[in-house]
């Protein structure tokens, strides 16, 4: 009797269970069984992911657009529906609106700077180094480091009074920067923390993407005589292309949710963005709308709008990089 | 007629050939500098957090680092949060890696209708924003009285459509068809064939997957900071109570980001090479 597999090979032949000759009495019993192993099993093994997904990801979600559409308080008897007016409130209130100015800004100082200088980095660390991986990790050590620590660390750096960038700034006769209250300040400090963080990493990306470019391509290039620059330039970059999009769509997914930075920056008292919200991002306004004033519905609202400009700014992302990266050619 | 900083494009894979240029000070150079600027916030935490909470402190690092040390520990419930951390970042993990393992397996060699739109749909969701469900997550967590315990955090953890990519790309090449075939002739069933063919293969990339859902399981903070509470804390959410209070004495919160972070750095040191390929294989394979 032969036995056909169940291994997927191409377009392999349709799985049958496997039989046993020296059990031929059981074999109507074993036959069943395994046939549904071969049948049910794959579905099983993959049911994990689904199910929790659905429990702890999806449903979550759409649950939020239906809170979103009631006056629901934490722990109220009675939760009204009240249709759109949360977004009607959303829509004039000016608080969102500056958490999604911060949050853009915010954004955008972190994700554009991060990506040139890991790509530079990423040039210096595909070159001949000695004892290369031990110049990768240094180059990946923020990585590892606990955010909260480390936001808490930068927030000391940052401090307006005793802090040590201040004390460098006075040091070499510039004015002294008062980091929390000024709005713009508060944007750079805090993308600077998301830049120190993600640079190394999006640069091992960017040199992983490197090296799997081919060597002769870039011989052909020498024999026709392009510099270095052109080089980079005409070759490089656009063949770097497909990494840069999932650069900066995933900081993008990362970098529009970003909530422990401006939560932690600066201690106790205006730990919700600052005292006048100059730095309050989105999700941050969403928890204190959420579970400091309890007002479920509205923070469900801000919550799905947000989620509505990721998907839109990533697939904007996506095309303008597509752009980008594909004019290099000269 | 190269320069020296423009052996960068032309020396792949560095030391394949005696030609090979080594480079000079301007690769080195800044290189430095983007590492010192690296570890400096982890100096500098150290400086404040073994002085004096003094106005103008000093760069140098003092001795009062366990006197402030034990400070921290009687200030928050330091070693409950490490041991919870330890017990939710560990259970997630080995969740993540068995269950990803799993349905990677089914989804790099097992044919089943529907495979390939189910694989699609598993890619997708690495792009929802899952964050932004958190208000019906806390009012099921609420429902179930699950708020405040340690099963709040891990239970939504416990498979990741990362880790199942992950493995699926990994298992695709990395075990033999010929070997599955012979296990299911032995009469493996499939959960079986699994454990003993699938498994041993893929323990490179399982525990890569296993670092990097760790240290992602370690620092997250905002669904800890709302399904938890000052009693039965993370080590993150403790952190937060650490420097949320009226009167912030620097020292002693930066002793406690200090003693948070030296496990992390001993991880990094032993499975940084590990981390590093990781990193990198990802980025080609993905």
């Amino acid at each position: 009797m032969t036995t056909e597999l169940t291994v997927a090979r191409g377009r392999g032949v349709e799985p049958r269970p496997p039989r046993r000759a020296d059990e031929d009495a059981k074999v109507p019993w074993r036959h069943r069984l395994t046939r549904l192993d071969v049948k049910y099993s794959p579905y099983l093994f993959i049911a994990p992911f689904f199910v929790l997904f659905a429990i702890t990801g999806l449903f979550p979600l759409l649950y939020t657009a239906y809170v979103s559409l009631f006056d629901w308080e934490l722990g109220a008897d009675e939760t009204p529906f009240i249709g759109v007016e949360n977004y009607v409130t959303l829509a004039t209130d000016d608080q969102f609106w500056n958490a999604l100015v911060n949050t853009l800004s915010i954004f955008v100082l972190s994700s554009g700077p991060q990506v040139v200088v890991a790509v530079l980095l990423a040039v210096l660390l595909n070159t001949a180094l000695r004892a290369r991986t031990a110049w990768r990790m240094g180059v990946l050590l923020p990585y590892v480091a606990s955010l909260v620590a480390l936001t808490i660390i930068f927030g000391d750096l940052f401090g307006p009074q005793y802090g040590m960038i201040n004390n460098l700034l006075e040091f070499f006769g510039f004015d002294r920067i008062d980091w929390q209250a000024e709005r713009w300040w508060s944007h750079v400090a805090i993308a600077t923390m998301v830049n120190w963080r993600w640079t190394g990493y999006n640069a091992l990306i960017v040199l992983a993407a490197m090296q799997a470019i081919p060597r002769d391509v870039y011989e052909a290039a020498i024999v026709d005589g392009a510099s270095r620059v052109r080089q980079f330039f005409s070759i490089t970059l656009p063949l770097l292309r497909p990494t840069l999009i999932f650069v900066i769509v995933t900081s993008t997914i990362g970098g529009l949710q970003i909530f422990t930075e401006p939560k932690l920056f600066a201690p106790a008292g205006s730990s919700n963005g600052g005292a006048t919200n100059q730095y309050q991002t989105v999700v941050l306004y969403m928890y204190q709308s959420g579970f400091q004033s309890q007002d479920l519905g509205y923070a469900s609202a801000m919550a799905w709008v947000l989620f509505l400009i990721i998907i839109a700014i990533a697939g904007i992302n996506f095309l303008l990089t597509r752009r980008l990266a594909g004019t290099g050619e000269g | 007629m190269l320069q020296k900083s423009d052996t960068a494009a032309r020396t792949r894979r560095g030391g394949s050939s005696s030609l090979v240029k080594r480079p000079g000070f301007a690769v080195y150079g800044p290189l430095i500098a983007f590492i010192l600027g690296s570890a400096f916030p982890f100096y500098w935490s150290f400086v404040v957090a073994s002085n004096d909470d003094a106005a103008d402190a000093p760069l140098l690092p003092g001795g009062k680092f366990f006197t402030n040390a034990a400070r921290v520990f009687d200030t928050i419930p330091f070693w409950k949060a490490l041991g919870n951390s330890i017990i939710v970042s560990g259970t997630v993990t080995l969740s993540v890696v068995l269950l990803s393992t799993l349905a990677g397996f089914a989804f790099a060699k097992l044919r089943f209708k529907g495979r390939g739109p189910l694989l699609v749909f598993v890619v997708a969701t690495l792009a929802v924003p899952t964050q932004l469900g958190i208000i019906p997550l806390y009012m099921a967590m609420a429902e179930f009285g699950w708020s405040g315990t340690l099963g709040a955090v891990i239970v939504p953890n416990l498979i990741t459509a990362f880790g199942v990519f992950w493995m699926r790309q990994y298992i695709v090449d990395a075990v033999p068809d010929e070997l599955i075939e012979a296990a299911r002739m032995d009469g493996c069933s499939m959960l079986r064939t699994f454990w003993h063919v699938c498994l041993p293969a893929v323990r490179p990339a399982a525990a890569m997957l296993g670092v990097f859902t760790f240290m992602m399981s370690w620092n997250d903070f905002l669904w800890p900071l709302v399904a938890l509470n000052a009693e039965n804390p993370t080590m993150q959410v403790a952190l937060e109570k650490l420097q949320s209070g009226y009167y912030v004495d620097n020292s002693l919160v930066l002793a406690g980001t200090t003693l948070a972070t030296v496990p992390i750095l001993l991880v990094f040191l032993v499975l940084g090479r590990q981390i590093v390929a990781g990193i990198m294989q990802g980025a080609v394979k993905g």
